[in-house]
């Protein structure tokens, strides 16, 4: 069924297509109309779930933990405080080796109080241990969150994962949406079934005390399925693409990169503008190209590297700054580009922080000022963009 | 005994209540209870933090299998009935 929906309600129809069973969640701007929607879904009968309000987002994640434990396929959605608040509880949802879904609603952290697009709350959760996939469009969305469960429910991987969408970017605006039948859905995500769950009558404890002789190799058992989830990501996204007709380009999305002399590196919903400006440049015989970083966690090490070494420049933008250190894409893009013979010049562009607009005017200077800092061979650095008070004219 | 990653479950998994994790062994000073001067206030029952004292006649009985020897009983005693010794005599 062709639709057209809010990235919100897509978020909403991918937990509903993906039969989730358990739904706690607290309501935040700008997240709030997805689970009222599910809400809504649950209270007509049309998903068969248990919804359990909370009083916080520590409290809605803890809720998913236990039902999942128990069993249970669960969902939650929340957005930047909330996302935050949630931070001690993410790293047990991973330890545990639960494989939940959660939408973040990527926005902005206060102060200054800001509700609009900002990745600033999904990076700082980065070291959770949970797979990161940010999305371009409303449709990937829904398609993210059903490929998320066949991931990350995989034998090999018992990892949670955040889809991330920016706010009101994509949360609040409407396109068409493809919403897949019910049965394609339910032959692609059988029903979970954990090997391992807390049953009635068999008392255990989840997640005990172990001793400094067996810690580490529970985190190694954890880092093993987190490389895993890498190639689980290609294969499922492949099979997902045979029935659905669709492919979201895996983990890096190589968009006119195979003869690119610079390239964009972004993240989220500016990168489908960017496409476009990649087109006119392309154009105007400018071989320039877009590399999205669809899934941040697992960090697609070995594309990012090869893709530098065949390239002269890489512009990395980030929607969020990490202080004292710079934007954490540039910082683990370089880090990967780096790690090969070639190396490129790359610099640091930080735009569109608490929602302010990434135009196609200024990823087309992004692109045109990378290609003078590779002649120039600039050192890397970073670059604030369209920063008030600051000489440069981005407008 | 140290296990390969490969023998564990994916998280560490307890089948033993932690009751059974004998907390007294920590254990280096003991309250010792004077029932004389006990005034039966029940204060050092609810206020141990390991559940270890029981009450007799509204008189506390240590369980010295978790009494890990933290004192608060002796502390918060206005009878001053419970004095902390050295384990081991001294």
């Amino acid at each position: 069924m062709r639709s057209v929906m809010t990235g919100n309600y897509a978020s909403a129809y991918g937990a509903k297509l993906a039969r989730a069973e358990v739904i706690a969640a607290y309501p935040i701007t700008p997240q709030t109309a997805i689970v009222e929607k599910l809400a809504e879904f649950v209270q007509t009968g049309e998903l068969r779930a248990k919804f359990i309000p909370v009083e916080s987002e520590h409290s809605a994640m803890a809720a998913c933990i236990a039902a999942e434990t128990a069993g249970a396929r669960t969902y939650t959605a929340t957005s930047s405080h909330g996302l935050t608040l949630m931070h001690e509880v993410l790293m047990w949802a991973s330890g545990a080796r639960l494989p939940i879904v959660m939408t973040n609603v990527s926005r902005a952290m206060a102060p200054p109080w800001s509700v609009w697009a900002d990745h600033m709350d999904s990076i700082a959760q980065r070291d959770t241990g949970w797979l990161q996939f940010f999305c371009q469009s409303n449709q990937e969305v829904l398609d993210t969150i059903i490929i998320a469960y066949k991931v990350c429910e995989s034998r090999g991987v018992m990892l949670p994962a955040m889809v991330i969408e920016d706010a009101f970017i994509l949360s609040h605006t409407s396109e068409p949406v493809d919403v897949p039948d019910q049965e394609l859905v339910d032959s692609f995500l059988p029903a979970y079934s954990p090997e391992l769950k807390i049953e009635v009558g068999k008392p255990m404890g989840f997640g005990s005390l172990v001793k400094p002789d067996q810690y580490m190799e529970f985190r190694y058992k954890a880092a093993l399925a987190m490389n895993e989830a890498h190639d689980r990501i290609l294969r499922v996204e492949k099979e997902f693409s045979n029935i659905f007709g669709r492919d979201h380009g895996g983990l890096l999305e190589l968009y006119k990169c195979s003869d690119a002399d610079f390239v964009l590196v972004a993240a989220g919903s500016v990168a489908a503008t960017a496409k476009d400006v990649v087109d006119a440049f392309r154009a105007k015989g400018s071989k320039v190209g877009l590399a999205r970083l669809r899934a941040f966690r697992p960090f697609p090490h070995d594309e990012i590297r090869a893709l530098a070494s065949k390239v002269e420049g890489i512009a990395v933008l980030d929607r969020s700054y990490t202080f004292g250190a710079g934007g954490a894409m540039f910082t683990e893009v370089e880090a990967s580009a780096y790690s090969g013979q070639k190396k490129p010049v790359m610099k640091n562009y930080i735009a569109g922080l608490g929602g302010r607009d990434i135009t196609p005017k200024i990823l087309g200077l992004i692109l045109e000022d990378i290609q003078v800092a590779a002649r120039r061979g600039a050192a890397n650095d970073i670059e604030w963009v369209d920063v008030a008070g600051l000489p440069r004219r981005w407008r | 005994m140290t296990k390969s990653y490969e023998e564990l479950p994916l998280t560490p998994i307890s089948d033993t209540p932690s009751t059974m994790n004998m907390t007294g062994l920590w254990r280096v000073i003991k309250p010792v209870v004077d029932k004389s001067k006990c005034k039966k206030c029940t204060i050092c029952w609810k206020f141990c933090p390991d559940a270890a004292i029981e009450l007799v006649d509204g008189i506390p009985v240590v369980d010295f299998k978790y009494c890990k020897g933290c004192g608060i009983c002796a502390h918060e005693c206005p009878a001053k009935c419970i004095v902390m010794v050295k384990e081991g005599g001294g």
